[in-house]
């Protein structure tokens, strides 16, 4: 297993098992819910049964009685002692807190925290806190909660809208008055989320003696600790959040900010440590972790042999009762606003919306997916128009391989690439010949079956440049990652990490990065985490950005110990530096092989002989490493262009699918994705998230949403109604592997946390209205449910 | 007034254990809280998820959907149970780490105590075989195509040990 390989890399891309995994199979992963400290008491939460109401009185007596209660905190004591959560966007009015105070604004919204010694006697005593609520009006469509200012979710803002720009990049207009053909339409992506199977947990203790709030929380979140502390009103360092938290999955949403200030709050307040872990229903109905909810408007100008020459996105997207960072999702799109595609003239025009619904949170590829599913949709309905097969539509207009890098309309440049070659290897793997016979041939005898493609990028390395694009007055321009890499005096290897993960095996990445620089075996590194009190700077593994950012910092670090070991070998052996080779931890002249110094024996200088180092050098053998995201550091421009993410994978998927005409129910008969994220570090690691994300993706297509009534509550708020897909559901999947490296990375890696989410929900749209197109009807809203498909295929049969 | 409380004595990975529960507390609750075995997860406690699975006499359960003083005198296989006694990994779970048929981790004791299952009655069991088995487990991470190649190693291991 850790035979050095033989390409151009030692152990990066090779077969390797993963660090993470044997604690994982043998139940010793520690999660926040499997922590447990003396005296701890538990938190259960009394939550608005109204959308949209004013809270005339809480009343906390009888539960105060109750059995093993401690406290009963309400909004009125929890405002006027903490502050507002941040939010992405510069709406001050737009205040977001734990619990509600005076105003409740959805349902399933916090209104009191009970604490009790049990979790059980803590939910008994929730249910006897009296509220009165009188009931007020609410606004649920987030296009009538853009056009009607009648119903205000947060009066003093003045508006429901808390972004709304146009942007124009490129002679659009011109673009669509000289069009030959022009087309519009308008898709849905239904409000769903990641929902990872365990809920948001989180553990806070106050100790008094230090003026130290120890945290230790499921979370997933850049500058968490700095947003816990502001909200608690404490000094950064008065924080101490523990990264060694072992995270149950997340893809963008575990950001309980507002659970964590809320259980610090009552650690501090009460002083014995206390524990909130989410049951379902908080997590579904109030836990702030739905995703986008989005209608796109897409109008498309061409030419009659197929090429795009403008596009036009409105996209309104419905964020919920508050926002932290949600409207952040209508920015990133930006970064690949055309996709894969060589579309010279672009307007976009982003609106973020309030509702009286559940908060939006980030859901992997922080509004990419959605966006992908608008662009890829849009492409299908070109090809179709002009009857001109989708693959040969593709292949006119993506950007070729020789053209990169390649800086697209809205000012972004796209670092590598070659979409025409893996589009044609995924067509290869799957057999598109004998796909296009067999959906024939199902059309042949009655059946329904449609075949679809996509083709997507998925911009990875994850700066924030949307935020000074999104608010001015965030000046943000630097998304730095770091690590730190030590040798101890037995000569054993230590990578220390800067954050908690969710799965996706970095403890592993960062070893392999070490080893491979210092030529020495993984299995042999171990990987620690720092606090946030001992961490370096960090933004946490979103936006597909750890291979990149942990991974370079990792190697930079490592690559700065292999300097220091090579100057104090050149310091004794009285060799230039230039005239030595490094060889798995020796270092040799390179004229005179045996004239050489063993790893150990730098080792012990370093941390032993200090007469024998060179002059001016640091003792002990320890280097960090801090690094800003290739090609960051720009505000965007005044008709705002900017340079997003640096890297960008790409991913084409081709589905084959099989609807039943009498129950409606899709049956995804082949499924291959062709992927290019560069040079792989783990291609187990890599395929599993891949995998993952298509399975995730798969469920966004065709099973999952937070379905709400007319009257404002959350109808799909357990796992019986919110579904998932199960093994039943998730096909065999194909993976055909691309490899253009980037141009800016140590290794050529690029992300790919986000990989097969961007384009799975838009290929299998594309061939669910393929099945459909036989039948003149089609399906332009997820998810596509069978019900929603035999519906439309009955009214079209009907009409027929 | 407190509640009544239940003494509950219960063969655990072979070893006897005996804890207090009142009338109410689910298994998977005596078991994480009171037993501080933390390797069996809690995800949806209404029986979807398959998080919280484990085996009750052999046979898979969904230790959120049954009571913990329901289980008072029964054996119950948790996956801190799987592996050998001196820590080697059952070839199932050294086939998960092989296979990297997890991520996260927090459906993987569930997913383990199904795919065990079925491979205690299904020596060579089909991919279809292995869908079923565990389809009442839901993963969020993996898109359950490296689990269905672990559970195919792991049996294939099975076999040639005990041909062997």
């Amino acid at each position: 297993m850790s035979a050095p390989g033989t390409g151009p890399f030692r152990y990066i891309g090779r077969k390797r098992r993963t660090k993470e995994d044997p604690r994982f199979v043998t139940g010793r992963g520690r999660y926040a819910a499997d922590l447990a400290l003396d005296g701890m008491k538990h938190v259960a939460l009394v939550t608005s049964p109204h959308p949209s109401a004013r809270i005339r009185a809480i009343r906390t007596d009888k539960a105060l009685a109750a059995p093993g209660v401690q406290y009963v905190l309400t909004g009125e004591e929890f405002v006027a002692n903490t502050d507002a959560l941040q939010m992405g966007v510069d709406a001050p009015k737009v205040q977001r807190y734990a619990l509600a105070h005076r105003v409740v604004r959805y349902a399933g919204e916090w209104v009191a925290a009970v604490v009790a010694d049990t979790r059980a006697l803590a939910e008994d005593a929730a249910e006897l806190v009296e509220v009165d609520y009188e009931p007020t009006p609410y606004v649920l469509d987030g296009e009538r909660s853009f056009a009607d200012k009648s119903v205000l979710v947060h009066p003093d803002h003045g508006s429901n809208v808390l972004y709304h720009r146009v942007f124009k990049w490129g002679p659009v207009d011109e673009a669509f008055a000289r069009a030959e053909h022009q087309l519009s339409f308008s898709v849905r992506w239904a409000r769903s989320a990641t929902v990872p199977i365990e809920t948001f947990g989180v553990l806070a203790e106050w100790n008094a003696g230090m003026e130290l709030l120890d945290i230790w929380a499921s979370i997933q979140m850049p500058k968490f600790p700095d947003q816990t502390a502001r909200a608690l009103r404490l000094p950064g360092n008065c924080v101490r959040v523990h990264y060694d938290v072992d995270v149950g999955g997340s893809y963008g949403v575990k950001r309980g900010i507002k659970h964590t200030v809320l259980v610090a709050y009552l650690a501090r307040r009460l002083g014995f440590p206390v524990r909130l872990i989410e049951d379902r229903l908080e997590n579904m109905r109030g836990g702030d972790m739905h995703g986008p909810d989005r209608k796109f408007d897409v109008s498309v100008a061409y030419t009659r042999d197929g090429t795009i020459t403008g596009l036009k996105i409105r996209a309104l997207d419905d964020v919920g009762a508050y926002a932290g960072r949600s409207p952040l999702q209508l920015g990133k799109p930006v970064g690949a606003i055309v996709g894969p595609y060589l579309i010279p003239a672009v307007e976009y025009e982003p609106i973020s919306v309030m509702t009286h619904k559940t908060p939006q949170e980030a859901v992997r590829g922080f509004g990419q997916s959605p966006t992908n599913y608008a662009i890829e949709t849009a492409i299908d309905r070109v090809a179709r128009a002009l009857g001109m097969d989708p693959v040969a539509l593709r292949e006119r207009n993506m950007i070729r391989r020789e053209q990169f890098p390649y800086t697209i309309p809205s000012g972004t440049t796209y670092d590598s690439g070659d979409f025409h070659t893996v589009l044609r290897k995924a067509l290869d793997a799957i057999d598109y010949g004998a796909l296009v016979r067999w959906r024939d041939e199902v059309r042949a005898a009655g059946g329904l079956a449609g075949i679809g493609i996509s083709t997507c990028l998925e911009p990875n390395g994850g700066n924030s440049a949307f935020e000074p694009l999104f608010n001015p007055k965030n000046q943000t321009t630097t998304w730095m990652d770091s690590c730190l890499v030590r040798v101890d005096l037995s000569g054993a290897i230590t990578g220390v990490m800067n954050t908690s993960s969710s799965g996706q095996g970095h403890e592993t990445l960062v070893a392999t990065c070490v080893g491979e620089i210092l030529e020495r075996d993984p299995a042999t590194i171990r990987v620690a985490r720092a606090d946030s009190l001992t961490a370096l700077p960090s933004n946490s593994p979103v936006g597909s950005r750890m291979a990149i950012m942990l991974g370079g910092a990792a190697a930079g670090a490592a690559k700065k110990i292999k300097a220091a070991l090579i100057r104090i070998a050149s310091h004794n052996l009285g060799i230039p530096e230039a005239d030595l080779e490094y060889v798995q931890g020796d270092v040799r002249a390179i004229a005179h092989p045996d004239r050489m110094m063993t790893w150990e024996q730098l080792v012990e200088i370093a941390h032993r002989k200090y007469h024998q180092m060179p002059p001016g050098m640091d003792p002990g053998l320890q280097e960090k490493f801090v690094w800003e995201v290739p090609k960051g550091g720009a505000l965007p421009t005044a008709d705002g262009r900017v340079h997003m993410y640096p890297c960008f994978s790409f991913e084409t998927h081709v589905v084959g699918v099989q609807v039943d005409p009498l129950t409606g129910q899709p049956r995804l008969a082949k499924y291959v994705c062709g992927h290019d994220c560069g040079v792989m570090i783990n291609p187990d690691i890599v395929h599993g998230m891949t995998y993952g994300g298509i399975a995730h993706g798969i469920g966004a297509a065709l099973y999952e949403k937070f379905a709400y009534s007319d009257n404002g509550q959350l109808e799909s708020q357990t796992f019986m109604d919110y579904l998932m897909p199960s093994a039943m559901e998730v096909p065999a999947l194909g993976i055909v592997d691309h490899c253009t490296p980037s141009p800016l990375t140590e290794f050529g890696q690029k992300g790919s946390g986000e990989a097969g989410y961007l384009g799975a929900p838009a290929a299998i749209s594309n061939a669910i209205n393929d099945a459909l197109a036989p039948l003149g009807t089609g399906i332009f809203e997820l998810p596509m449910t069978p019900h929603a498909l035999w519906r439309r295929i009955s009214a079209a049969r009907r009409d027929a | 007034m407190s509640e009544r409380q239940y003494t509950i004595t219960l063969d655990v990975n072979g070893v006897k254990r005996s804890g207090i529960a009142p009338a109410r507390m689910t298994l998977v609750d005596f078991l994480r809280d009171v037993l501080r075995l933390t390797g069996t997860h809690i995800g949806c406690e209404h029986g979807i998820c398959g998080a919280c699975s484990i085996l009750l006499d052999g046979e898979p359960v969904r230790s959120c959907l049954m009571y913990a003083v329901q289980a008072d005198g029964h054996r119950v296989t948790t996956v801190e149970g799987l592996a050998a006694a001196d820590g080697k990994l059952s070839p199932l779970q050294d086939s998960f780490c092989e296979a990297h048929a997890l991520q996260c981790g927090y459906c993987t004791p569930g997913m383990l105590i199904a795919s065990h299952a079925l491979l205690e009655t299904k020596a060579d069991p089909s991919e279809a075989d292995i869908r079923e088995a565990i389809s009442g487990n839901l993963c969020r991470c993996t898109g359950y195509q490296q689990i269905v190649e672990a559970v195919k190693l792991a049996a294939e291991r099975r076999r040639k040990e005990k041909s062997a």
